[in-house]
């Protein structure tokens, strides 16, 4: 479906089935370079299963219009107004790798807005290595092949993949290619300079998971600790889900092990 | 994180696509002999079905083993996915029929395979769909080819059987100004010799039934998405771009903007065309194609040294082979095959028919078949067999006389083919000196 969100025209991926207001409401926040695309399987499900599932290409990126926001802080403000738009008062937030940092943001802003958290691939800061934020910026085919490598485990960069005959690694670099110029280094920008995870974190207060893969080279497991003691004061603290045999792709990589655990998580009586 | 590193492709050729089979460890790709697949719920069976989950349903649609063959084609070709159907013919169809219906054109080469040919000339028109053939070096003819209702380009790496080296960089250009995509058959350069996709064609399809499998015991086709065509900023495409009741109302460019090709190829293609490789002939091809870089590497060099030689024999008129200096395509092929020109050339024998049919009767290593890209080498007189039901012009134009002859190089010691036709070319001389 399409929106008009501060001025601008936005594409909404509502899972294959019409948007229904009257269910629990669920926005998939694609990360850095990407669009709703990586959420298919998820927001399938999500739709077919209870939630109204809204999967928006963040401005300037997909189908959206507008330039892409320069900040965390700015697409967290724009994922309100995207609430607004929809006249959704409340609804669960689940955010991949920048994603998860505008979720993160925008639940610890406007805590009577959001029922849950769910945190994928995610890491607070998130710094991203200086000859990446320079690749993207003047080598973009370089910068994309890094992603891809450091998004996908060993086993996928030989393929393998749960969907027939797709090469997922090469899906993921022609999604980031096919964003207009500068949309990768802008993201990958803003995820650098957002030094205000813990302390957003810190303020969040709905029930809270973090979905961590196991072979995540670019929001590794290890690094989850200080955001995980951060949400301190979500109900119960923040929840961790492992996802197996999968890297920071986990969405496309082990599809049915992160449906499985978003749903699950979504689905628990508050 | 400075260098991404990336498989070069005789590892992607070995691995792509596999990994040891998760219940026994077997290292070889097991064949899946199966229809179906036992759902574990009736949950589980309907978000199969409604795409909620990946996996197989049906062995039309996709089986496992087909899906090792279908990534490692795609990683070889730096495409995000790709179909394995029955044969290249069903490859074609496949693209084309995924991208038109009745009304469509296709903008061809004239120089194309003579299956391909037949396709686009006589039976796609009973349907609606019509081609305009063209010279494919000449790049004003496929610009002014171009009709409001146009749809694709096609054209061969290799333009089958005169050679012709097609120029992918400027043919493309001039199709993504007219928002269609670009086809390239690459089955006679396969990827160690060109990666189509990279030099700006869109979709890439092979008979994996030659060079890919290599032995001549299995026909197979592959059709390769690049994921690189905006079929939404296009606008020219419905089929990927509206939602198709025949599909849940999919939209399936919405759906993946990258593989929207592909999902409706799969969806609708195999679905209802029905024409899916037999897992037995996917295992076949993939136990030829991990070999593909070694074989590719001695099929050019014999080549190289099969044209050197026919070309300096004074019962050959003439030789089409792009690796020499002499065939106006050679410079192209330079730039666009560094790797080597293939392993197919044609050439014209002196003398009419009756010579041609010496030549081919004396040989004893090069076996007289209709196929091309076998281990072993082949030999055929494409004016009686493959092109048979193409017109003395159309032949004329395509680039083959009566007397043209084209060649598959194998394998063999390149010795041992020389001598084979210097064998057949003593023969074909006796003819001509007896007048």
């Amino acid at each position: 479906m399409k929106l008009t969100v501060a001025d601008h025209p936005v594409f909404i991926y509502t899972g294959a089935r019409p948007l229904e207001r009257t269910r629990p409401a669920v926005v998939l926040v694609h990360g850095a370079g990407n669009d709703h695309s990586v959420w298919n399987h998820q927001a399938r499900h999500l739709a077919h299963h209870g939630f109204a599932v809204i999967a928006p290409d963040l401005p300037g990126h997909g189908r959206s219009g507008g330039a892409p926001l320069p900040s965390i802080e700015a697409l967290a403000q724009w994922l309100v107004a995207l609430l607004d738009g929809l006249e959704l008062e409340r609804a669960a937030l689940v955010g991949h790798s920048m994603g998860s940092l505008v979720a993160l943001h925008a639940a610890a802003e406007r805590p009577e807005r959001v029922t849950r958290l769910v945190l994928v691939g995610s890491v607070a800061p998130m710094p991203v290595a200086e000859p990446l934020l320079d690749a993207a910026r003047n080598a973009p085919d370089a910068a994309r092949a890094m992603i891809d490598q450091w998004s996908f485990t060993p086993k996928s960069q030989l393929g393998a993949s749960a969907s027939p005959g797709l090469y997922l690694p090469n899906v993921n670099r022609q999604l980031m290619a096919r964003q207009p110029g500068g949309v990768l280094a802008n993201d990958l920008a803003a995820c650098n300079a957002y030094v205000r995870g813990l302390e957003a974190a810190a303020r969040v207060r709905c029930p809270t998971a973090l979905l961590c893969a196991a072979r995540d080279q670019m929001t590794p497991r290890h690094a989850v600790q200080p955001l995980c003691e951060a949400l301190a004061s979500a109900p119960g603290g923040a929840r961790l889900i492992g996802i197996a045999a999968a890297g920071h792709a986990m969405m496309a990589e082990a599809p049915d092990a992160v449906t499985d655990s978003l749903r699950g998580f979504l689905s628990e009586k508050q | 994180m400075s260098q991404a590193k990336t498989f070069q492709p005789e590892t992607l050729a070995l691995h792509a696509g596999q990994s040891p089979d998760a219940s026994f460890g077997a290292r070889a790709a097991p064949i899946y002999f199966t229809t179906s697949y036992v759902f574990p719920d009736c949950d589980h069976a309907a978000e199969l079905f409604n795409l909620e989950r990946p996996g197989h349903v049906y062995s039309r649609i996709s089986n496992p083993t087909n899906a090792v063959l279908e990534e490692r084609i795609a990683a070889l070709e730096d495409g995000v996915g790709a179909i394995a159907v029955a044969s290249g013919q069903a490859a074609l169809h496949l693209a084309i029929c995924t991208l038109m219906g009745a009304g469509g054109h296709i903008v061809a080469s004239r120089a194309l395979y003579g299956g391909s040919h037949n396709l686009l000339s006589y039976t796609l028109p009973r349907f609606g769909i019509t081609t305009t053939f063209v010279d494919p070096c000449d790049a004003d003819a496929w610009r002014t080819a171009v009709r409001p209702e146009t749809r694709l380009f096609f054209g061969e790496s290799l333009g089958n059987p005169g050679l012709d080296v097609l120029d992918i960089p400027t043919v493309a250009a001039i199709a993504h100004a007219q928002r269609v995509p670009l086809l390239v058959d690459a089955t006679l350069v396969t990827p160690c010799l060109q990666r189509p996709l990279a030099l700006g064609a869109d979709l890439v399809l092979h008979s994996a039934t030659k060079f890919l499998g290599g032995h001549g015991v299995a026909v197979g086709g592959l059709l390769v998405d690049g994921g690189r065509f905006d079929w939404d900023a296009s606008g020219l495409f419905p089929t990927l771009t509206e939602p198709y009741d025949g599909f849940h109302g999919m939209d399936f460019a919405e759906e993946s903007p990258i593989t929207a090709f592909a999902l409706r190829a799969r969806r609708e293609g195999l679905r209802d065309f029905g024409a899916c490789l037999s897992p037995m002939n996917a295992f076949q091809i993939l136990q030829g194609m991990e070999t593909l870089p070694l074989r590719m590497r001695t099929h050019v060099a014999n080549a190289q040294a099969v044209a050197e030689h026919l070309a300096a024999h004074p019962m050959v008129e003439r030789v089409a082979y792009p690796g020499l200096a002499t065939h106006p395509g050679h410079a192209l092929a330079a730039r666009l095959l560094p790797a080597g020109a293939g392993a197919v050339l044609s050439f014209d024998l002196k003398g009419a028919r009756a010579a041609g049919r010496a030549f081919i009767e004396a040989l004893r290593v090069f076996s007289h078949l209709a196929n091309v890209g076998d281990a072993k080498s082949l030999v055929i007189h494409p004016a009686s067999t493959t092109h048979f039901r193409m017109s003395a012009q159309d032949l004329a134009s395509a680039g083959i006389g009566e007397g043209t002859v084209r060649l598959s190089v194998g394998l063999e010691h390149a010795g041992d083919l020389i001598d084979d036709l210097n064998r057949g070319l003593h023969a074909a001389g006796r003819i001509v000196e007896k007048g």
